[in-house]
């Protein structure tokens, strides 16, 4: 079975974990660097984002993380998209630059504004897992403004779209949604990502 | 309800979520939040009781709530209200541990209590606890609260934070623990490393190193119980 790391510093990574393991991997609650050698995959789970950089760097994990993402899938949700993103506005932060696509925080609004809808896949999504539509839960969710491109990295490719921006995307390893597809009962994403490791 | 000016400003200034305090039973208070855009309300004992037998309706609400609670029943009545969240209600002001660690501890025993019982002695206990049956039979298969349950009043150092998640809180409220010790800032910063850490020593050792003082704690044992915060909610 494989081993899927949640980075467990802040937000829900219990949810992640119970949603690994309903996908059919066993997850690695990671709070220290030593973990990281452990598994074949990292998830970045909902949160705060503010507050999750400052415990990386307490935590002096930050500089492991974007090594690890060089060598390992990683799945980002929410806060994770945000921490995984190349540019971050509103108000802009440090992140690890895995994926090529500048975020807003908070671009759905704030916690009113937070909601659950049903979502449209592309075919090629519904073709790697199964079809039908998908549930997101946007809480204080971050919206992708734009991909921003790069030259050495496989591109992007949008799996996802809400109201014509993408909510779901992937690059090369790693997978990025903006909702919380852990706290759904829908497994396809978090399958989907267990097929990249 | 503070003054809106303030909280208007706190919002602009931070990009994390801002949670603001109604009086228990001032559904308007809650309604001039809610179209303020504040991400929580907390319907709170802090303040003076503006109703003295209703708490809010939440349900009606689309911004979530959280309320204080002493015990599993008060806690299930506040859910079965609208409450998204619930934290024990401590004694609020105090930088006393006491009460929080006696609530958090009621609680947990409460539910843990549920979880040995027949379908039969619940429908006796939902009686006791004053709370809808279907949340009590919710505990019992469950274990825990339906809802997140965090840990309030009287949390003034790192270790009181470790402590009470060590009891079962999933996270902590500190407000005068923090504003009114000699170091603000730095106190904030280690009682949030506190929390994360909770099962480390270490790094809670380095946590509480390079402190001034904590806020004076009250002897609440001393207080007239008029003078509590606990008891305005029920």
């Amino acid at each position: 079975m494989k081993k899927v790391g949640v980075l467990s510093l802040q937000g829900d990574f219990a949810a992640h974990g119970a949603a690994l393991e309903h996908a059919g991997a066993e997850p690695v609650y990671v709070r220290e660097r030593a973990q990281l050698a452990q598994i074949d995959g990292l998830v970045i789970p909902g949160g705060e984002s503010t507050t999750m950089l400052k415990l990386l760097r307490y935590e002096g994990l930050f500089d492991d993380l974007a090594e690890f993402g060089l060598r390992k899938p990683m799945f980002g949700t929410c806060a994770g998209a945000i921490l995984m993103a190349r540019e971050v506005s509103h108000p802009s932060q440090e992140s690890l630059g895995l994926v090529d696509i500048a975020v807003e925080r908070n671009g759905y609004g704030r916690q009113i504004d937070s909601r659950v809808v049903e979502i449209d896949t592309t075919e090629n999504f519904q073709q790697r897992t199964a079809p039908g539509k998908l549930e997101a839960v946007f809480i204080r969710a971050p919206i992708i403004r734009r991909i921003t491109g790069s030259v050495e990295r496989a591109s992007v490719n949008v799996l996802a779209r809400f109201a014509g921006d993408p909510v779901l995307i992937e690059q090369g390893p790693h997978l990025v949604a903006t909702f919380h597809p852990e706290l759904t009962s829908d497994s396809r994403v978090h399958e989907l990502f267990l097929r990249k490791l | 309800m503070a003054n809106i000016g303030i909280i208007e400003a706190i919002m602009a200034k931070v990009s994390i979520p801002v949670m603001a305090k109604a009086r228990i039973g001032h559904f308007m208070e809650a309604r001039i939040l809610e179209a303020l855009g504040v991400d929580y309300i907390d319907e709170s004992e802090v303040l003076t009781p503006a109703d003295e037998e209703h708490h809010i309706a939440k349900t009606a609400f689309r911004v979530p709530f959280v309320c204080g609670a002493r015990n599993l029943g008060e806690a299930l009545r506040r859910i079965a209200e609208g409450a998204t969240m619930i934290r024990t209600k401590g004694e609020a002001g105090s930088g006393n541990i006491v009460e929080a660690v006696r609530h958090i501890r009621t609680i947990v025993k409460e539910m843990r209590h549920l979880t040995i019982l027949g379908k039969e002695e619940l429908l006796h206990e939902a009686k006791n606890l004053q709370a809808p049956l279907e949340l009590v039979e919710w505990v019992a298969e469950h274990g825990r609260l339906p809802v997140p349950n965090f840990s309030a009043g009287g949390i003034a150092t790192p270790a009181d934070a470790a402590l009470v998640m060590q009891l079962g809180a999933e996270a902590v409220f500190v407000g005068s623990g923090i504003f009114k010790s000699s170091d603000p800032a730095a106190r904030a910063n280690a009682i949030v490393k506190a929390a994360k850490n909770y099962n480390n020593p270490e790094k809670l050792l380095e946590a509480s190193r390079e402190l001034g003082d904590a806020m004076p704690g009250l002897d609440i044992s001393k207080m007239a119980e008029s003078e509590l915060m606990q008891t305005r909610g029920w």
